[in-house]
């Protein structure tokens, strides 16, 4: 039996890597963030990316295995992320795993990084019911998934335009507030009125029904974060507090309506959060409300488990493995690899 | 001591499997740059051919470049990941060095041209001493015509190689003394960091897997973008 797994992340912007047993007994959980390496130029730049990644990848793979007490007659499998991400990073842990998987003699494993993501809230709650509703937000993405079975989604609504957190970045660099935006406007709305200024919600109505099939789980936060610009060049004194918390509040609003529609249009058991913006203050207060007041399970998994972690990477590797076996060994890396869905 | 050899700095991926008899096994491949695709099956088939466990292995060799981002990582990843899990030691050689060392018989100067894109190569110059070749200048990254002038200035017997050797052939051909090598020694190959490999073993030049560093020679782009910006602010 395939027990322990050795994930490997490498995808965009942290080294990590974590040894899980069962997809839900985590021994182990290393992350190296290079978010001060990227900080000074405003975003992730790949090649910056690309040569932390290797310099971080032995110490951290070390790490995993040492305190999880774990060598390489222990582990069952390797699995790593293929994508999507960035190119020359992916292509790091791909082929790290792989190695990894030659000398021990065990399977690797291609995992999806928002198939991971998704599996995030299993790992620290396994007996979650489905069919489930997945709010996954990030910097990369925004989409909102039904997961019918286990390795079974179907995809409702994703970003028409910027992800939920590529907007927090925008507006927190319009505002001089640095980088990442996420935690520094979670930090700083929390000192504003969320209700000074009344930004759009766009592809937001009273009834969901009268959007078009296309767009009722759609996202789109290109217009908010324009808004907020314009506003701010208009009014150079209003309270910046101010406009961190209403623009919050804007893109948490638009978030939790879709995420309501989504179970209440499938029936869903329950609903979890996923992806780096799930670590949001506001957002994971308003989505626990709007489900409870659904009636509906919603499960939040920790901070620490929604940014990017291989915990995630090895129990989505561990499902993966169970049910449609070993990836091979000329597996690559893929940038844009989507969401596996069922059709 | 047995040693695998994996070299993706270059346009190709290869390695090699060798020890005191010599290269055992080896494979690459030239064709579309998907270095991280070939790499593991080619270790296991290298593997197979040589009729070894990796558990055999006693040392993990790599080309640290300077070359081509992306593949030299794929490479090094793959080396490091290997050392580490195995217990072995490694290995690290520059790509020149590489090149260099299947011309190790000639008398004239040898100079390893790697084709380093956007109009630039990497390169390194080395002459033959007694037991074969040192290095007698610092890999460096330059244009075709930088590299042009250093050879008229020194004018003597030089034997030029590498792809951007080949790729900028023109700018070489009017040089009188500058003879350009073949096709075959155009690239670094994983049976020669075998070779190489082994002459190193055999003298102990180990480095751990968390202390092997590759050779970029670049800056990232952001960062020369960032210092032209600070510079001129
Ligand atoms: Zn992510």
């Amino acid at each position: 039996m395939t027990d322990v797994i050795l994930g490997i992340e490498t995808s965009c912007d942290e080294t990590a890597a974590a040894v899980v047993e069962r997809a839900q007994l985590v021994r182990s959980s290393v992350v190296s963030s290079q978010v001060e390496r990227h900080a000074p130029f405003g975003g992730v730049v790949p090649e910056i990316a690309g040569r932390a990644h290797v310099e971080d990848l032995v110490p951290v793979v070390a790490e995993a295995l040492v305190s999880a007490g774990a060598d390489g007659a222990d582990l069952d499998a390797v699995a790593a992320t293929t994508g999507p991400g960035l190119a020359g990073s992916l292509l790091i842990g791909v082929s790290a795993a792989k190695a990894l998987s030659l000398v021990w003699g065990v399977p690797f494993v291609s995992v999806n990084h928002l198939e991971a993501h998704l599996y995030a809230s299993f790992v620290e709650e396994p007996d979650l019911e489905l069919p489930l509703v997945v709010l996954l937000v990030s910097g990369g993405h925004t989409m909102l998934v039904l997961m019918e079975d286990h390795c079974r989604y179907r995809l409702l609504g994703s970003t028409l335009d910027d992800a939920a957190g590529e907007a927090f970045d925008k507006v927190a660099r319009y505002l001089g507030l640095g980088y990442p935006g996420g935690p520094v406007i979670d930090r700083l709305a929390g000192d504003g009125d969320p209700t000074a200024f009344a930004y759009p919600r766009s592809l937001v109505q009273e009834n969901p029904d009268t959007l078009p099939d296309d767009r009722r789980f759609a996202f789109s936060f290109s217009g908010l974060k324009t808004a907020v610009v314009n506003h701010v060049r208009n009014e150079p004194d209003v309270p910046t507090a101010d406009v961190a918390a209403s623009f919050q509040e804007a893109v948490v609003d638009a978030l939790v309506t879709k995420a309501r529609w989504a179970v209440e249009a499938t029936g869903a058991r329950g609903a979890c959060l996923g992806g780096g913006v799930a670590a949001n203050s506001r957002l994971r207060e308003a989505f626990l409300d709007e489900c409870e007041s659904l009636g509906v399970r919603a499960f939040l998994p920790s901070r620490s488990m929604c940014t990017d972690n291989a915990a995630m990477v090895a129990a989505a590797g561990w499902w993966r493995l169970s049910m449609f076996g070993p990836s091979p060994l000329d597996t690559g890396a893929d940038p844009n690899q989507g969401l596996p869905l069922i059709s | 001591m047995l040693i695998l050899g994996i070299e993706s700095a270059g346009s190709q991926v290869g390695c090699a499997i060798g020890g005191h008899e010599g290269v055992l096994a080896s494979a690459h491949a030239a064709k579309g740059r998907r270095h991280a695709e070939h790499l593991a099956p080619q270790i296991d088939f290298v593997r197979r051919q040589a009729g070894i466990e990796l558990s055999d292995l006693g040392a993990i060799a790599v080309d640290v470049g300077p070359g081509l981002f992306t593949g030299l990582r794929v490479g090094i990843a793959t080396a490091v990941s290997m050392a580490h899990a195995l217990g072995v030691p490694m290995i690290p050689i520059t790509s020149p060095d590489l090149m260099a060392f299947p011309a190790r018989w000639t008398s004239r100067l040898i100079v390893t041209a790697l084709d380093a894109r956007r109009g630039e190569l990497f390169t390194a110059l080395f002459r033959r001493v007694p037991g074969g070749i040192q290095r007698v200048r610092d890999v460096n990254v330059c244009t075709p015509d930088d590299l042009a002038a250093e050879l008229t200035a020194l004018d003597e017997p030089t034997l030029l190689l590498g792809d951007g050797a080949l790729r900028y052939a023109d700018t070489f051909h009017d040089l009188g003394r500058v003879e350009m090598a073949e096709q075959g020694l155009a690239l670094p190959s994983a049976r020669a960091l075998v070779q190489l490999a082994h002459a190193r073993a055999m003298r102990e030049e180990f480095v751990q897997p968390w202390e092997l560093e590759p050779v970029y020679l670049r800056k990232p782009d952001a960062e020369i973008n960032w210092s032209t910006r600070e510079g001129g602010a």
